[in-house]
């Protein structure tokens, strides 16, 4: 047993890991901002930029995630240069990271939605009457509402994007599941294997299972606030 | 014939990625995901299956008083929940053959992908049960009804108009995730696309066409749940 968890692999692991945490992190960033842009226009845009969001919307969300990492893989390069500050070694992983957050800014607009949907529009019409411009009334009285509504919904989706950026193996990025598929493939014995996948597991279930404990905290803590 | 018909667009030498020749030679390999398509369909409605089955099961044994029974199904939910679907497929795909047990990738996909979703399932179940108003159960019973009638006649047929939406949102989200099977090298729809696109270089016209088909899928089923929904709730309001 102690040849399957020695340093190497260990620390082999633990690059992998770190690699799926700044993916998750920065994949979430994005698509919460590009989240709330794009509620925001499917509910008050005009007519064809209501249209092209909820195109955009239901295109992403109705097909898998792994086909549009494959996708910004594939075929943002030609498009685009990689960014300066990106080194070659981890070209793919940041393509990869750009098809995660468009995929993800997908279902986080959704749950914006919900969250824009349910302030009531009385809230709309009181700002008007206190003579707030459209952008102020969202920007100061919708929107804060709308997030403390939809925080619970949001984490689960945090807790879905640490899970996903495990398709990202599919790839041959670096990251924790496609580390632990190198370190599987070599290994034989059933309780070696075992012992490999106990112990990643445990890693996705431990940061996951904290995430979903605090979705609970928050959301009983949150249920008679309104 | 196709190639014929689009004659004065196409330009071999082009490199644009979306390139209409690139479009026209995907188009002759159609039988590459035709083949992925009826692929994915068969794991998607075998996972199902067993989603349901899992997911019934587990659904009522979480709302049932054996606090042993609900412990259980508590442990099953949390543990396919959080961790990723792609350790669980590789559990079944590597750890399961040095026992002797040798499954080909079909199962696998059906195994794991039933199994994970069976979880989500049992949560959207339970969720519908317990929406189900106590004085229902108490009624029920008042009349003699044992606890399977009371299940039979009162209690599911209600449970089923309130869980239809997030169940059909499950299988929309089963059906994305069969993609998964990429990374084990199963025949699916993704896959196939993949393997094409790695070949022929057509990356762009594959992944497109692999989205349409995906799309017809989902999006319907998205469509009905939301369509549902909105009645539900307009119901639920004129009463």
């Amino acid at each position: 047993m102690e040849n399957v968890f020695n340093i190497q692999n260990l620390e082999f692991l633990f690059k992998g890991l770190v690699l799926s945490l700044i993916i998750a992190l920065a994949t979430c960033v994005i698509s919460v901002i590009l989240g709330t842009f794009l509620a925001i226009t499917r509910n008050y845009g005009d007519k064809i930029s209501r249209k092209l969001a909820a195109f955009y919307v239901e295109v992403f969300r109705n097909s898998p995630l792994l086909l549009w990492m494959l996708a910004a893989v594939f075929v943002l390069p030609s498009f685009f240069p990689l960014p300066s500050f990106i080194s070659n070694d981890y070209a793919s992983a940041f393509w990869g990271t750009i098809g995660f957050s468009l995929y993800t800014s997908s279902v986080m607009a959704e749950i914006i939605r919900g969250g824009l949907n349910s302030v009531p529009k009385g809230q709309f019409e009181a700002a008007y009457s206190q003579g707030f411009s459209s952008f102020f009334t969202l920007f100061y009285i919708i929107l804060p509402q709308a997030f403390r509504k939809a925080i619970p919904s949001m984490l689960s989706q945090v807790v879905t994007t640490v899970k996903d950026t495990s398709f990202l193996a599919g790839l041959q990025i670096a990251e924790l599941t496609y580390q632990s598929k190198i370190l599987l493939a070599q290994l034989k014995s059933f309780e070696e294997i075992l012992a490999m996948l106990a112990l990643v597991a445990t890693i996705y279930f431990v940061i996951c299972f904290f995430l979903s404990v605090l979705v609970r905290y928050y959301e009983k803590k949150t249920a008679y606030a309104f | 014939m196709l190639r014929d018909f689009l004659a004065p667009f196409i330009d071999e030498q082009s490199t644009n990625p979306f390139a209409v020749s690139k479009f026209v030679s995907t188009l002759e390999h159609a039988e590459y995901f035709l083949s992925g398509f009826a692929y994915t369909l068969s794991v998607s409605f075998l996972a199902l299956a067993i989603a349901l089955i899992f997911g019934t099961i587990g659904g009522v044994m979480a709302t049932s008083k054996s606090k042993i029974l609900r412990a259980y199904t508590r442990i099953y939910v949390e543990i396919f929940q959080n961790t990723p679907l792609v350790i669980q497929i590789f559990f079944l795909y590597f750890a399961l053959p040095p026992l002797g047990i040798h499954l080909d990738v079909f199962l696998v996909g059906v195994l794991g992908v039933g199994a994970y979703h069976g979880a989500y399932v049992s949560e959207v179940v339970r969720s519908g049960i317990q929406s189900v108003p106590k004085g229902q159960f108490e009624a029920a019973s008042s009349q003699g009804f044992t606890y399977v009638q009371q299940m039979r006649y009162i209690i599911v047929p209600q449970t089923i108009k309130i869980i239809l939406p997030p169940l059909t949102n499950q299988m929309v989200n089963l059906i994305k995730n069969t993609s998964v099977l990429l990374i084990v090298a199963g025949g699916e729809l993704m896959y196939q696309a993949d393997i094409y696109a790695g070949d022929s270089l057509n990356y762009a016209p594959a992944y497109i066409i692999a989205a349409i088909l995906y799309f017809i899928i989902c999006y319907p089923l998205a469509y009905f749940a939301k369509f549902y929904e909105d009645r539900l709730k307009k119901a639920h309001l004129a009463r």
